[in-house]
C-alpha cells in the first residue's frame, strides 16, 4: 500500500496531471516522507553524537593508557579494569551507593508513605506541606550541599551550636571518616523524600475510592483498610519509588562534592564522584572509562533485571 | 469520612500524633533553609553565637555586596543562557521526533523508539570522559553549546517519550481532516499540533530547565573560563575563596537559589506534574 502511493507521487511529482489523484487518495506517502527526512534525524544524531557513541567509545578507551592527548596507542587490554578493581576506594564507592540505597528503602521510603497518606487527605494546609516537602527536591544539589556544610559545619553551623547548648565540644563531622558518610546519607533523605511523597500522593488520589469503603463497610478498621487494602493498591507506586531510589543513588555526585568531595579518605565517595576523582581531574581517560563502563554494565543490568522482575505489567 | 467526625470525639489522640509528625518534619526541613537566609543577614561573630535565631543586627551589607557585583549577574546570565539554550533544542528536536512517532507508520519506528528510550538507562556520568573528548574534537569545548547540546541529548529520551504519549491523544480525525483539505503534515505539526500541546511542551520545558539549572558535573568538565561558568560552579568557586566567611556564603547560596525558588512558586502545576507524573510515565 505504501509503496503504491509512493510510486504514484513519484509519478505525479514528475508529470503534472497525476497531482489530482493524489489529493483524492488522501493522506499522500509524500507528506509523510518529508517528515520523516526532515523530523527524526535531528534527534537520532543529537542522541547517537552525545549518548551513544560516548558509551562504546568509554568501552574502546577503556583498553588504552592515555592521558586524552593525542590518539590512544598504548594498548594495554583489561588491566584499567584489573587496576580499578583492585582500588580499595572502588569498593568503598560500592559500599556506599549500597548504604545509599538500604537507607533510601529503609527510612525515606516509608516516610514518604506515611506523609503522603497523612496529607493526600484534604485538610488546611495540606497542600502547602505538600509544597513545603517538595520544596529540597527542586533545589539544586549543589546548593543544598552547601547548605548543609553550614549546618554542619564545627565551627558556625546548626549541629555545632545544639552541641554547645549541651557544653560539648561540637565535632567536624564532615572531616572524620566514621561520620562523613551517616551526613550525607541525611542530607540525602532530607533533600529527596519529598520526590517520593509526591509519587504516593499521585497514586492515592488516582486509586478508586470504593474499594476503601467497601471494604469499611465490611468491617474494617482504618488500619486494616490500610494494609490491607491501600499498601497492595499501591504496590506498583512502590516499587516504582524503589527503582527510582536506586538509580538516583547510582548517579548521585552534586550533592556529595560541596559536602565532603568524596573524602575524608574515600569515605563517602559514590560510584560517581570516585569516577571524577580518579579519572576525570586526572584526565585519566582510559581509567576512568573503565570506571565509566563498569557502571554503565551496573545501570544497565540493574535497570533490565528490575523491569523484568519486578515491573512486568506496567 | 464524614460519620466518623461526628461519632469520634473531637480529641482524637491519633490526629493530634498526625500534626505533631507533620510539624516535626517541617521544621526539619524548614529551619536550615531559613537559617541560610538568615545567616546571610548576620555578621560572622553572630552567626557564631546565634546561628538559629532572627538577626539581632540586620547586615543588608552582605546581600547588597553581591547584588551589586558584576559577578553574581554573570553567573546568572550564564546559566540562564545554557539553560535556554537547552530547552530550545530539547524542545524543537524532541517535539519533531515525537510526532513522527505519534502520527507516523514506518518500518522501525518502535525499534527506534526504544533506541531513544535507552538515554533513560544511564546518567550521563558513565561516559563524560569520551563525551569531553567529543565535545573537544568538535571544537565545542568551553562554549555554552559545549554544554547544552549534550544535556538536550541527554533530555531526549524522557522529552520525546511525554510529547509523543501526548500527541498520540490528539484525535486522529483532526490529522484526517487537516489532510483532506489540503494542510501538509508539517503544517497541522505547527499550526495544529504545537499550539494545543502547550501544556506538555511547558511541562518538558520545565524539566529540562530546572535540570539544566542546576546541573554540575557537565558544565564543570566542559568549560574552563571563569567568564562562561553557570551558577553551580561560580558558587563553589565562592566557596573555595570565603572558606570560612560563612554570612557571605550563606547570602550567596539564598540569591543563587531564590531564581529557582521563584520559579518553583510559579510553576508548581507544572513542575510537581513533570517531575512527577512525567517520571511514572517514564
Amino acid at each position: 500500500m505504501a509503496r503504491r502511493t509512493a510510486s504514484v507521487s513519484a509519478i505525479g511529482a514528475a508529470g503534472g496531471e497525476m497531482v489530482p489523484q493524489v489529493a483524492v487518495r488522501g493522506p499522500s506517502w509524500d507528506g509523510r516522507l518529508t517528515v520523516l527526512i526532515l523530523f527524526l534525524p535531528p534527534a537520532l544524531l543529537l542522541f547517537t553524537l552525545f549518548v551513544v557513541l560516548p558509551i562504546g567509545e568509554a568501552a574502546w578507551y577503556s583498553a588504552f593508557n592515555w592521558n586524552g592527548f593525542g590518539r590512544p596507542t598504548n594498548w594495554i587490554g583489561l588491566d584499567n579494569y584489573r587496576f580499578v578493581l583492585e582500588t580499595r576506594a572502588f569498593w568503598l564507592a560500592l559500599r556506599n551507593n549500597g548504604l545509599i540505597i538500604a537507607v533510601s528503602l529503609a527510612i525515606q521510603l516509608p516516610l514518604a508513605l506515611a506523609l503522603a497518606l497523612m496529607l493526600a487527605e484534604r485538610f488546611r494546609g495540606a497542600v502547602a506541606l505538600r509544597m513545603l516537602f517538595f520544596m529540597p527536591y527542586i533545589l539544586a544539589e549543589i546548593a543544598t550541599g552547601l547548605i548543609f556544610s553550614f549546618v554542619y559545619d564545627g565551627d558556625y553551623g546548626l549541629v555545632a551550636s545544639i552541641w554547645r547548648t549541651f557544653g560539648a565540644e561540637p565535632p567536624h563531622l564532615l572531616a572524620s571518616t566514621n561520620t562523613a558518610m551517616p551526613a550525607v546519607l541525611i542530607v540525602i533523605v532530607w533533600k529527596y523524600f519529598g520526590f517520593h511523597m509526591m509519587l504516593f500522593i499521585a497514586a492515592l488520589q488516582s486509586l478508586d475510592k470504593s474499594l476503601i469503603e467497601a471494604a469499611r463497610i465490611d468491617g474494617a478498621t482504618r488500619s486494616q483498610a490500610l494494609r490491607h487494602v491501600v499498601i497492595p493498591l499501591l504496590y506498583p507506586t512502590i516499587r516504582l519509588s524503589v527503582f527510582f531510589a536506586i538509580v538516583g543513588s547510582l548517579q548521585l555526585f552534586d550533592l556529595v562534592m560541596p559536602l565532603t568531595r568524596g573524602g575524608p579518605a574515600d569515605a563517602s565517595n559514590t560510584m560517581v564522584s570516585f569516577l571524577y576523582n580518579n579519572g576525570i581531574s586526572r584526565m585519566r581517560v582510559g581509567y576512568g572509562s573503565a570506571i565509566g563502563v563498569i557502571l554503565f554494565a551496573i545501570c544497565v543490568t540493574f535497570a533490565f533485571t528490575y523491569k523484568r522482575w519486578f515491573m512486568r505489567d506496567e | 469520612m464524614s460519620d466518623t467526625k461526628t461519632i469520634r470525639a473531637p480529641f482524637d489522640p491519633s490526629m493530634l500524633f498526625k500534626m505533631v509528625f507533620l510539624a516535626v518534619v517541617a521544621i526539619i526541613v524548614v529551619v536550615p533553609l531559613l537559617a541560610t537566609l538568615f545567616g546571610g543577614f548576620k555578621s560572622l561573630g553572630e552567626l557564631r553565637v546565634n546561628p538559629f535565631g532572627l538577626p539581632r543586627h540586620w547586615e543588608w551589607q552582605n546581600y547588597a555586596d553581591i547584588l551589586f557585583s558584576a559577578r553574581y549577574w554573570q553567573l546568572l546570565r550564564n546559566s540562564l543562557i545554557i539553560s535556554t539554550l537547552t530547552v530550545v533544542l530539547t524542545l524543537i528536536v524532541a517535539s519533531m521526533a515525537a510526532f513522527t512517532f505519534a502520527h507516523i507508520k514506518f518500518y522501525g519506528s518502535s525499534m527506534l523508539l526504544s533506541y531513544l528510550t535507552l538515554g533513560l538507562l544511564f546518567p550521563a556520568a558513565t561516559a563524560v570522559l569520551p563525551l569531553f573528548i567529543k565535545v573537544r574534537d568538535l571544537g565545542l569545548l568551553d562554549t555554552y553549546f559545549g554544554v547544552a547540546l549534550p544535556q538536550a541529548a541527554f533530555s531526549l529520551a524522557m522529552s520525546v517519550l511525554l510529547l509523543r504519549r501526548f500527541f498520540k491523544d490528539i484525535p486522529y480525525e483532526l490529522l484526517e481532516a487537516a489532510l483532506v483539505d489540503g494542510c501538509s503534515y508539517i503544517k497541522f505539526f505547527r499550526y495544529v499540533t504545537l499550539p494545543l500541546s502547550r501544556p506538555i511542551l511547558a511541562t518538558v520545558g520545565t524539566i529540562t530547565f530546572v535540570n539544566s539549572w542546576n546541573a554540575y558535573l557537565l558544565p564543570l568538565v566542559m568549560l574552563n573560563t571563569d567568564a562562561l561558568y553557570p551558577w553551580p560552579l561560580g558558587i563553589m568557586i565562592y566557596q573555595g575563596e570565603y572558606s570560612s566567611e560563612w554570612h557571605l556564603i550563606l547570602a550567596f547560596i539564598t540569591l543563587t537559589i531564590l531564581p529557582t525558588i521563584i520559579l518553583f512558586l510559579l510553576a508548581q502545576k507544572h513542575i510537581v506534574a513533570g517531575l512527577t507524573a512525567g517520571a511514572v510515565k517514564g
